[in-house]
């Protein structure tokens, strides 16, 4: 007590202290808190496009469609009420724009004042009609029946390949090609940079002289400190038009593009890490080994990767974590098209390129910009996933100590 | 006859040792090559673009003219901005996780927390900052908002850094000064925190580098495609140097005409990272001579 009253100000920088501590914690907990609470906000949304209104005849038997099935309709893959639990009737497509086949302007209105109602008697009138207008068309006294279109599922989410966020009348949020992009963009750097950063880091842990090591490492530390924008500039002003000239390609902005950036900016972290394992092992391993007769090259291979394996896997997963989050570099690289990606010559999009390319035009609150908070949510999954993989990866390793 | 096979895998494993030592050293040598060329490339193009005039003016003629001047005020604007809230922050945690917090569940979750911000995406920090500092506090897209989004992201870096650094500090200081009759704040802040000084601010010194590269968090955040104007206040937009380079290499209005002065954002960044860089190497060195003075 007596002890306080000497040193308060002691007491409030202890407090200040923990304080900090804990304001770490409740960061991250408040990043995903903010990511989920807007990312889950998608699955109790209907896919209509913002402001509009999907209406069938009354008498129709069709209650709902799902987001699928209204492209389809409107891509006329689907022409038939019975293809979707319906009558055996031709579905006939009304838009706004088809307006003037049935009525003339003056029907209309000069303001479009009588336009609500027009609707009304086209939508009451035809019981094959699927009708698609804006909502401020919407009459009061609307005969025909707004069709639901079925909520996004998680699984519909995450399995369906169509990711056209903005079309009308039904907006497609299926993330599997991005998803697929983001893997393979990802895969493909770490087969490039693995067996390099392996072999220098082998090379820096016990080929290279001291000396050249001293000039070599912050050489490639360098590597790591240089901005992403910066990588995604060089490789859209030259690595972008040699892969197009090598291959021959309309576009050089490719998923092999990508994975070169990537590479380059993975080696740095797959380097230091995998050296660090290396220095590792015990010198009274290497020595036994070397004095049993094996050749530095045999004790290397023999020995010293096995024995730092999980230090190197520790590496390799680490490397894959920061291509999967890396954004810049891959959005300028990459192509961002949106299709499920089959060579590394095609462009792909990746989920982070997705964020950074669309959040700026998605209307806050709207059903694109909780699509985009749901790509947050399962790339900070996916990188979750890592990084606790190389805690367990590490973990086992301290244990077989 | 045994002596002589003997013999013959001798040189067949000096072979082999030597073609593996080979590979190896090409590699290794490939991928400073890689760096090289990627520096050299840009410093080559950069180097004739950059001038008084490119450094102090703002741009002109839809980007394609003048220069970098209000990219270059705001990427110190939201480093100086980001630096405020990380350092007080970061080095009290990290001074609370190795002095302070005994071996509890409560040291294990900050720990854990830590971990996971440090592995977080940068884009997600774009997207947090986006939904609490732009939209829920309304702070708009602002220097503020960007700089606490850049902040968060410097957090886990200074929390390591310093964390590090009070660990290297043998336990036989912190004793003696306890037995001396300190008080734990008066032995942490008065031997254990000097003796770690220079590891913490070389490592400050880099975590600095590292956010004025930054641009998935700054997206939408704070920075601004095209503004030749200062800011005035902390709820101004700006632009910034690495976003700035984004724009006018993938969307300008004329990305032909822009690619000049492309390059000479790109040297200009590239030489931040280097003097960031030097910096900290040399006051590593700095710091190390005078300790053993001492």
């Amino acid at each position: 007590m007596n002890r306080f009253f000497q040193n308060p100000g002691e007491k409030i920088i202890e407090a200040l202290i923990t304080i900090s501590g804990t304001v770490t914690s409740l960061t991250v907990l408040l990043i995903v808190f903010f990511l989920f609470k807007e990312g889950l906000g998608i699955f109790s949304q209907t896919p209509v496009a913002e402001g509009s209104v999907i209406a069938v005849h009354p008498q129709n038997p069709v209650k709902e469609l799902s987001a699928k099935e209204v492209k389809e309709i409107f891509d006329q893959e689907i022409t038939n009420w019975n293809q979707v639990g319906g009558a055996n009737a031709p579905i006939k497509i009304f838009a706004l724009d088809d307006i003037t086949d049935y009525y003339t302007e003056e029907q209309i209105g000069a303001n479009f004042e009588y336009l609500p109602q027009r609707i009304n008697e086209i939508v009451a009138k035809d019981p094959n009609i699927l009708a698609y207008f804006p909502d401020e068309y919407l009459s009061k006294d609307f005969s025909g029946r707004r069709l639901k279109l079925a909520k996004i599922t998680v699984l519909g989410f995450i399995t369906g390949t169509q990711w056209y966020p903005t079309i009308e009348p039904a907006v497609q949020m299926g993330v599997l090609s991005l998803i697929l992009g983001t893997l393979l963009v990802s895969f493909g750097a770490i087969l490039f940079a693995l067996p390099l950063g392996l072999a220098t880091s082998i090379y820096l842990a016990e080929i290279a002289s001291p000396k050249l090591r001293g000039i070599l490492k912050p050489v490639i530390e360098l590597l790591a400190g240089i901005p992403s924008v910066v990588y995604g500039f060089f490789g859209l002003v030259v690595i972008v038009p040699l892969i197009q000239d090598i291959f021959g390609l309309p576009v050089g902005e490719t998923a092999l593009a990508g994975s070169l950036v990537l590479g380059i900016m993975a080696l740095p972290t797959i380097i230091s890490v995998s050296e660090d394992a290396l220095r590792t092992t015990p010198r009274a391993m290497k020595e036994a080994s070397l004095a049993l007769g094996a050749s530095k090259w045999q004790t290397i291979y023999k020995v010293m990767i096995p024995y730092s394996i999980s230090g190197i896997s520790t590496a390799a997963i680490l490397g894959i974590g920061r291509a999967i989050g890396e954004t810049m570099a891959v959005l300028m690289v990459t192509g961002n098209a949106s299709v499920i990606p089959t060579t590394f010559l095609e462009p792909v999009r990746t989920i982070p390129a997705t964020i950074a390319a669309e959040l700026g035009e998605a209307p806050q609150g709207g059903i694109h910009y909780q699509a985009l908070f749901a790509l947050g949510c399962i790339l900070f999954l996916m990188t979750l996933a890592i990084n606790l993989t190389v805690d367990m990866v590490s973990a086992k390793k301290k244990e077989n100590r | 006859m045994a002596l002589q096979s003997n013999t013959h895998t001798q040189a067949g494993k000096r072979r082999a040792q030597a073609a593996a030592f080979w590979i190896f050293r090409l590699l290794s040598f490939l991928v400073v090559a890689i760096l090289v060329v990627i520096l050299g490339f840009i410093v080559v193009r950069g180097i004739s673009v950059i001038s008084w005039d490119f450094l102090t003016q703002m741009p002109r003629e839809g980007m394609t003219e003048g220069g970098i001047f209000p990219a270059i005020v705001g990427t110190f604007c939201l480093v100086l901005g980001s630096m405020l809230f990380a350092f007080p922050i970061g080095i009290l945690s990290g001074i609370y996780i190795n002095e302070y917090a005994k071996d509890s569940w409560f040291k294990r979750f900050v720990k854990l927390m830590t971990n996971n911000l440090a592995g977080i995406p940068s884009i997600v920090f774009g997207l947090f900052g986006m939904a609490l500092f732009v939209n829920y506090f309304k702070f708009g897209d602002s220097i503020l908002a960007g700089s606490l989004t850049l902040g968060l992201l410097a957090l886990p870096v200074v929390i390591r850094v310093t964390e590090e650094a009070l660990k290297s500090i043998d336990d036989s200081f912190r004793i003696g000064s306890l037995a001396l009759g300190a008080t734990k704040w008066q032995t942490t802040s008065r031997v254990v925190l000097p003796m770690a000084f220079p590891n913490i601010i070389t490592g400050l010194i880099l975590s600095i580098g590292r956010v004025s590269g930054e641009t998935a968090p700054i997206l939408f955040t704070v920075a601004a495609y095209f503004l030749p104007k200062l800011p005035n206040s902390i709820f101004d937009q700006v632009m910034a140097l690495p976003y700035h380079l984004y724009v006018i290499s993938t969307s300008g209005t004329n990305i032909e005409a822009s690619r000049a002065m492309a390059y000479g954002t790109a040297f200009v960044l590239i030489m931040i990272i280097l003097i960031v860089n030097l910096l900290a190497n040399w006051l590593r060195r700095y710091f190390s001579k005078k300790v053993k003075m001492n």
